[in-house]
């Protein structure tokens, strides 16, 4: 599956400035982890050292937090979007 | 003005950033605190600099993230701190205060941070003022930008009370209603960060120097107390942000000296059943906050992933606090106790800290002799909405004596 990852402006100095990025993948783990490859060092942001989204990243597909969904297992269709956006925001 | 900024620190791995619209650690995403030179505030701030002040927010701006000899200003803050003694006696409590934000220039202690995050985003430059908002955020980004004669763009969930639409509508600004929850709105602000960087939104990109005007709240009820920290203090939750702030407040006072004594405050949250992460993982001993999808007639806390929930948790649990947690009809109820007790109309998200504190005294968590502060954020009007099926007159007569004697006779004075 083809899926369009949205990158927020504190990891962009990774992506080469690029605010999006096409994968290949069938989850949402799957989705960061070949973000990762392409981007050195794009995973230790993402992950802590347990493999877990870290406590201050969330992950949405299709406008809904991974987290109401299956989490990094999550199953993706083609076309759809990933976004990464930081946690701390609002209230 | 100088201000007593030495920059940015990540809560989560100390990185060091400078002052700028910056919210979150490049490195990990951890929010960023302001730091602050607290041997030089100590030097140059006292009791009497700051009384000699404004009746503002601002008489403490030695201890705000910015100094400006004219900040963007509609008289936030130094709001009542009311003896509620006819409360403390229903619910059992022996010195109870309330402290009263629902008079400030917009009606919400919201007007504390925006005039914080609004100063500082015209000190950086910033021309668009801009918020994700569950209302009362809306009402004073609106207010505040029209007195500082900036656009302002505030986004809202489309289901929000109509007081509140109204009242950020007015001011001329552009609102965006969004067919979503909060969160929602939350994350779609998140994202138009990094794609509309010259704004400033007040929550995301300038929300490390706006959620420190919440700390105000602290530093008004320590010097209304004669420079002395209550016993304990009720907080609502919503992102977490203010209960959080309220501590640093109290801790700030002792650290700079203006307190006599250490500050030992314990901090309680107070959250709607409806949208409770916080309370339920505080009832859990858990650590992990599990988002929801909020239900409550307290909208303006209804944030199910909430921000600063976890550093809610850490607050509450190292004050000695507790947390609860209230069904929207004791909302309701309390909303009425606290205006037929001590003459204060307060919105729903006060209707939950009075409900949550009757519920924390009950419990045993607040303890009768302690010296307590409730903190009423927000004002009634803005959600009459919530009362509708329970309040109207008490009849609706002819013009008569007779018919006004009628009236009144099952209510005999």
């Amino acid at each position: 599956m083809s899926l369009t990852i949205r990158i927020p402006t504190q990891l962009r100095t990774l992506t080469g400035g690029a605010g999006e990025v096409e994968v290949e993948a069938t989850s949402v783990g799957e989705a960061l982890k070949a973000l990762d490859a392409a981007n050195p060092g794009l995973g230790d942001r993402l992950f802590d050292d347990a493999g877990e989204l870290r406590r201050f990243v969330n992950v949405f597909l299709a406008d809904e937090d991974v987290r109401f969904l299956d989490g990094l297992a999550t199953p993706v269709v083609d076309g759809q979007t990933l976004s990464i956006v930081p946690a701390v925001a609002g209230g | 003005m100088v201000d007593f900024v030495t920059g940015l620190r990540c809560r989560e791995c100390a990185r060091s950033f400078p002052a700028e619209a910056l919210h979150v650690c490049d490195y990990c995403f951890g929010p960023l605190e302001v730091a602050y030179d607290y041997e030089r505030i100590a030097a140059t701030v006292s009791r009497e600099r700051i009384a000699s002040g404004p009746r503002t927010i601002w008489r403490y701006r030695d201890l705000l993230p910015v100094s400006d000899d004219s900040p963007v200003d509609l008289g936030a803050g130094f709001t009542p701190l009311v003896r509620a003694d006819r409360l403390a006696a229903e619910l059992g409590l022996d010195e109870l205060w309330i402290k009263d934000d629902t008079a400030n220039p917009t009606g919400s202690f919201k007007d504390r941070v925006v005039s914080v995050a609004l100063t500082k985003a015209r000190q950086l430059g910033f021309k668009v003022a801009a918020c994700a908002s569950t209302g009362n955020l809306a009402n004073s980004v609106a207010a505040h930008a029209a007195r500082a004669g900036m656009d302002s763009v505030v986004l809202i969930p489309h289901d929000l009370e109509r007081a509140k639409v109204t009242m950020t509508t007015i001011y001329g600004g552009t609102v965006i209603a969004v067919e979503g929850t909060y969160d929602d709105v939350n994350r779609l602000c998140a994202e138009l960060t990094s794609e509309r960087p010259s704004w400033a939104f007040v929550n995301v990109n300038v929300r490390t120097y706006y959620a420190e005007g919440s700390k105000t709240l602290a530093f008004e009820i320590a010097e209304q107390l004669g420079w002395k920290a209550p016993d304990h203090v009720v907080v609502p939750i919503g992102s977490g942000s203010q209960l959080t702030k309220v501590a640093k407040g109290f801790a700030e006072l002792g650290k700079v000296g203006l307190l006599d004594e250490v500050p030992h405050v314990r901090i309680s949250g107070a959250q709607a059943e409806g949208c409770s992460p916080v309370a339920t993982a505080f009832a859990q001993g858990s650590d992990a906050i599990r988002p929801v999808k909020p239900k409550t007639i307290a909208k303006s806390l209804a944030i199910g992933n909430p921000a600063d929930g976890w550093y809610a948790l850490q607050t509450m649990r190292e004050t000695g606090g507790s947390c609860a947690s209230v069904t929207d009809d004791e909302v309701v109820d309390a909303i009425g106790l606290l205006a037929r007790t001590e003459g204060i109309f307060a919105e729903t998200a006060g209707g939950v800290t009075i409900a949550s504190l009757a519920k924390l005294v009950g419990s045993g968590a607040i303890r009768r002799d302690e010296r307590v502060v409730a903190m009423v954020t927000g004002h009634g009007l803005k959600t009459v909405e919530a009362l509708s099926d329970y309040t109207g007159p008490t009849a609706t007569i002819a013009p008569t004596l007779a018919a006004f004697d009628a009236a009144l006779e099952p209510h005999a004075h």
